[in-house]
């Protein structure tokens, strides 16, 4: 921890603990056919099953199962070959059997671990476990009544508990946005915080520093981004030091992060205390999943964000920065990795091309990097056609923006326009005889001691020769000539 | 083993419900209940419990319970999604409707 | 109309064989059952509703015969389908005010594999709500009386099955047994009626009482029958993952009655139940019937089987109060017309608290009891662990005897009104069946014989997982001995 922190929180520390529930990119539903597509009319996506119409019965959907066990192991979790689903039992309108079907006392991921960076330090949290379960339908309000479409219901989703290892607000976004990178790496999940695929819940508490229970905590919902994260975690740590300073209680409860207003407010409590009777599903018998199952999952895991990082820096000899930069999403870090392959190794400039212009060009059009015009492979062949000398870096760009703009590949581009570098030195020195004779007077005073009129000789040679020139060669004839050599 | 998370009573059952649990199951089980249901309902419990006090002398250390009686092996399904035929049949039964979604009373 | 086939005592066997033979037409069958249901109904109160589109499906099977096509197994067979399986476009109501206008958008697998056979669908018959009674006194539409004597109740849950039966109105019907609900009523109306191993049928549309518990099956005037339907609805279903990949044998064909040499046992711990005369004669007699045919008589013991009620109330009503959640007025069935300026609980409360009748309500109440914070173990996890022990004996049983017999109830029929206000000597009734649920076991009643007031009385067979076909076999065996007890009719036809 930091001295900041610890100065800002006195003797007292925060213990934070995060489920996430990350909603498993399935085209059906984890129970029923129904689809999961986002953003259907009202109503659009339902069946017998989710709408919880009279003797509807639930059936395991094979790919959520897949999807969990992708997320366990690479979360370093233990895959446990017989889970179980139960019942969570409470009455509301967005739930339509009555119960939530969900894992209990048996998930089928426990006891696994997150690395992730704050700062440059690498730091660990435990994840205590992560079960499968299935999301509830969207109610709207609307004073005299509420409404309710059950598309979103059925849902499949993986919570992720973590252990409350997590000591900072920093700490706390970071951790979530590792998760985030991860699940997407994963592509078992979008991440779209907005519409709910991705969400973080925060458990807070606060202690004094060297106490070894833990204090009331308070579960904070309804935060969709990381930087909220951050902002109603610090919120709610300062609300609870306060409250011990006044004298106040903690009490156990759920409250809602309000971002306009950055605070933390307390749902509506009830008196009622909850009692889910849990109780195992009846409907479903126990997830059972063969070793081999697991083994086929665990050759196929893709290298995590973290690790490739680790490895762009040591193959590829790219900064740190630049390693996080393309490891950020799993497909800008493949097209990363296929532009040096094409580039033919130059590994320094394919990450200068990709983190400039094309990252550039991406944000301008909202495009991602799957969607880009240019690809890996051309990408690459135009470093390598820099390389070879064949064009310069500044008809680079020109061939570049022709290539985001045409799809066309870089050698046909180069050709088409005639923007091969011109290295025949008989052609460059007629041209620099040609600017030497058109400007008698910068002659002289360059020659006169002037020296800095250099470059007027080379734009001029530039211009004449459209930009063609190898660089190099002008610079070295231009001076023999303007020497009289 | 499943312990639910939930303390469990010490020694076996409670072999009889009174009013007061009465009313607070009711409330759990979302049913309205008169006053005279309640009285009846605990007399009627409470002699079902005291009857079904015998399972407590079974001696189940380490048994594990059973759900599912018969040896059945697990069923997934592939990941296909279907759309109905006639999504109004299936909000044709709603007590209240506001278009294509469910009316309920206010839930905030 | 052939002259041949008398429909008031034909079996569905006979009738399918009319239908495919062109001897009988569909319809002129379906019409005949109508007909019946329209005259005798009124005074059994068998039927919450009729198929309207009935006659349809009899003329959709007689073109089928007519194009030379397979009809199917159960071709032209009018069925009465008890009222918690759900019907597509046809109302279902699981006996419930809260379910009292209720269209399913589906139909179960049951109904679909039903009619794939040729069967028709001839009405929804009346049960005790949410098949939570044994005498079908619990129904919204009021108690069915037994057409063996119309002062008595048909027993239950598929009580209107039973009677419809009894009464001729339908050859053959589905019924659905979570604790003894097709074979109590199969035995208090003289009828086969018949449990199939746990995961034998699909559960999918069927309206869920204890889904561990739950098992659609057949009830009907023969063994064979009762194998026939059995044929057609049994199997694999895609939409149920309790339901068994198991193959599913042919056994109305490969039923035989020689029993020569099976080992029939007889718990010793049911027979020291103190039990009704008359029921101990007939089990008595059907006991000895098997003997006279060469079967091997053999005592087992399931010192356990006492706890099965206790297991059994404990375990059905905990998952009855879970899958009985979903009645909450939201998006279909009963919602309270006193909702203005009430909050959502109250709404709740007060739909479900007028939507559900006095037995369903005992039975929610004593299952979230037994799930609640702090009796979970003493209740429902301890009778769960009671059940595993209950089954682990019948499993033991087995390995000295093929098939089980008992009675099926202590008593033979009962008056209306004589127990209702007493549930818990309604639910020691249940001694007998319950146990095969817990266990998972085909479970049937066989009629074996009447009390001196002319009821009748039938006995229990069980069989060891997914081996109905022995079963079958003592069924067919009993039914062959006891002629004379099948060419008995109740005085109503």
């Amino acid at each position: 921890m930091s001295s900041e922190t610890e100065n800002r929180y006195g003797d007292y520390e925060p213990v934070i603990g995060i489920e996430i529930h990350a909603q498993l990119s399935t085209k059906s539903k984890m129970f029923c056919t129904a689809s999961t597509e986002f953003g259907a009319a009202d109503n659009e996506n339902i069946c017998e099953v989710d709408t919880a119409m009279p003797g509807a019965l639930p059936v395991v959907n094979k790919r959520a199962i897949e999807f969990s066990v992708r997320t366990g192991l690479a979360l370093g979790c233990d895959i446990r070959k017989r889970s179980v689903f139960s019942r969570k039992q409470y009455f509301y309108p967005d739930l339509p059997k009555g119960y939530q079907i969900s894992q209990f006392d048996l998930p089928i991921c426990e006891h696994g671990r997150v690395d992730y960076l704050l700062e440059g330090e690498k730091k660990t949290v435990s994840i205590t476990r992560a079960h499968m379960e299935e999301d509830a339908g969207k109610s709207t309000h609307h004073g005299e009544y509420s409404l309710i479409n059950l598309n979103r219901a059925g849902t499949p989703l993986l919570e992720i508990v973590s252990g409350p290892d997590i000591r900072s607000p920093q700490e706390a976004a970071e951790y979530a946005r590792t998760v985030h990178k991860i699940v997407r790496y994963l592509d078992i999940c979008d991440g779209n915080l907005e519409e709910g695929s991705f969400r973080c819940d925060c458990n807070v508490s606060v202690r004094k520093r060297g106490e070894k229970e833990f204090r009331t905590r308070v579960e904070i919902k309804n935060i969709n981004s990381f930087r909220f994260v951050e902002k109603a975690v610090e919120y709610e740590i300062l609300r609870q030091i306060d409250c011990y300073e006044t004298g106040e209680k903690i009490v156990q409860e759920t409250r809602l992060y309000d971002p306009d207003k950055n605070r933390t407010v307390a749902m509506r409590a009830k008196e009622e205390a909850h009692d889910y009777r849990y109780f195992p599903d009846p409907d479903l018998l126990p997830v059972e999943i063969e070793e081999s199952f697991i083994e086929g999952i665990r050759s196929a895991l893709p290298e995590l964000p973290l690790k490739r990082a680790e490895r762009f820096q040591q193959e590829y000899k790219i900064p740190e920065y630049d390693s996080h930069v393309l490891t950020q999403e799993k497909p800008l870090a493949d097209y990363y990795e296929a532009v040096v392959k094409a580039a033919g190794g130059n590994a320094k400039a394919a990450s200068n091309w990709v983190m400039t212009e094309l990252m550039r060009e991406l944000n301008d059009s909202k495009k991602q990097v799957q969607e880009s015009p240019i690809s890996a492979e051309h990408l690459g062949q135009m470093v390598a056609l820099i390389d070879k000398g064949t064009i310069s870096g500044k008809i680079a760009k020109t061939v570049f923006s022709e290539m985001w703009s045409s799809g066309k590949a870089p050698e046909v581009i180069v050709k088409e326009k005639g923007l091969v570098q011109i290295t025949d030195t008989s052609a460059i020195e007629k041209a620099i005889d040609d600017v030497i004779a058109a400007s008698p007077n910068e002659l002289a005073a360059y020659r006169g001691g002037k020296e800095k009129l250099f470059g007027f000789f080379v734009g001029q040679v530039m211009k004449a020769t459209r930009g063609q020139a190898s660089p190099d060669l002008v610079n070295q004839l231009l001076k023999k000539k303007l020497a009289g050599e | 083993m499943i312990n639910n998370g939930k303390k469990s009573t010490s020694t076996g059952a409670a072999a009889t419900l009174d009013v007061k649990a009465v009313e607070k199951v009711a409330e759990l089980s979302r049913l309205q209940l008169s006053q005279n249901e309640i009285e009846t309902i605990a007399g009627q419990l409470s002699a079902v419990l005291q009857s079904f006090e015998q399972l407590q002398a079974v001696d189940t250390n380490g048994v594990e319970p059973l759900v599912t009686p018969t040896e059945l092996s697990v069923r997934f399904r592939e990941d296909v999604a279907v759309k109905v035929e006639d999504v109004e049949l299936f909000l044709a039964n709603a007590p209240a409707r506001s278009g294509r979604l469910f009316k309920v009373p206010p839930v905030v | 109309m052939s002259n041949s086939l008398n429909l008031d005592q034909a079996t569905c066997s006979e009738i399918r064989d009319a239908v495919r033979g062109k001897k009988v037409s569909a319809v002129e069958v379906t019409n005949h059952f109508q007909s019946r249901v329209k005259t005798l109904d009124p005074k059994i109160n068998a039927f919450v509703s009729i198929n309207e589109k009935a006659e349809e499906a009899a003329k959709a099977v007689d073109e089928k015969i007519a194009r030379g096509e397979d009809p199917g197994i159960l071709a032209g067979i009018p069925m009465a389908v008890k009222d918690l399986l759900c019907t597509k476009g046809l109302k279902t109501t699981a006996s419930s005010k809260m379910l009292a206008n209720f269209i399913p958008p589906y139909s179960a697998t049951v109904v679909k594999r039903l009619e794939a056979a040729g069967a028709v669908t001839l009405g929804k018959t009346s049960l005790d709500e949410f098949a939570m009674g044994s005498s079908n006194e619990n129904a919204a539409t009021g108690p069915v009386r037994n057409p063996w004597n119309p002062e008595y109740v048909p027993g239950g849950s598929s009580g209107g099955s039973a009677a419809a039966i009894a009464a001729r109105m339908a050859p053959g019907a589905i019924g659905t047994d979570t604790g003894g609900s097709i074979r109590q009523p199969a035995s208090f109306c003289g009828l086969f009626g018949m449990k199939p191993t746990y995961g034998r049928v699909s559960r999918y549309g069927i309206i869920a009482f204890a889904s561990s518990l739950d098992q659609a099956g057949p009830m009907a005037l023969s063994t064979k029958d009762c194998a026939l339907i059995l044929e057609a609805i049994s199997g694999s279903c895609e939409f149920d993952s309790t339901s068994a990949s198991i193959e599913v044998p042919k056994w109305s064909e490969i039923l035989t009655d020689d029993v020569k040499g099976l080992r029939i046992g007889l718990p010793k711990e049911y027979f020291a139940e103190s039990m009704d005369a008359d029921v101990e004669r007939v089990t008595q007699e059907a006991i000895a019937a098997l003997k006279d045919r060469g079967a091997e008589i053999v005592e087992v013991s399931l010192p356990l089987v006492k706890h099965a009620v206790p297991v059994y109330y404990l375990v059905a009503t905990s998952e009855a109060s879970s899958n009985l959640a979903r009645y909450d007025g939201m998006r279909y069935g009963h919602r309270t017309a006193d909702a203005a300026g009430a909050d959502l609980d109250e709404v709740y409360s007060r739909s479900r608290g007028e939507g559900f009748g006095s037995e369903v309500k005992r039975r929610i109440m004593l299952g979230t009891y037994a799930l609640s914070s702090g009796y979970y173990d003493a209740f429902y996890q301890k009778a769960s662990q009671v059940r595993r022990l209950i089954r682990n004996e019948f499993l033991q049983a087995f390995e000295s005897c093929d098939v089980i017999l008992s009675p099926v109830s202590t008593t033979p029929a009962f008056k209306v009104g004589e127990r209702i206000n007493d549930p818990l000597q309604m639910y020691l009734n249940d001694i007998f069946t319950t146990s095969t649920n817990l266990a998972g076991l085909p479970g049937m009643s066989v009629p074996a014989g009447y009390s001196a007031s002319g009821l009748p009385i039938g006995v229990q067979l069980m069989g060891r997982h997914f081996d109905e076909a022995r079963m079958f076999n003592v069924s067919l065996a009993l039914e062959n001995a006891l002629g004379a007890v099948k060419a008995r009719r109740p005085h109503v036809i």
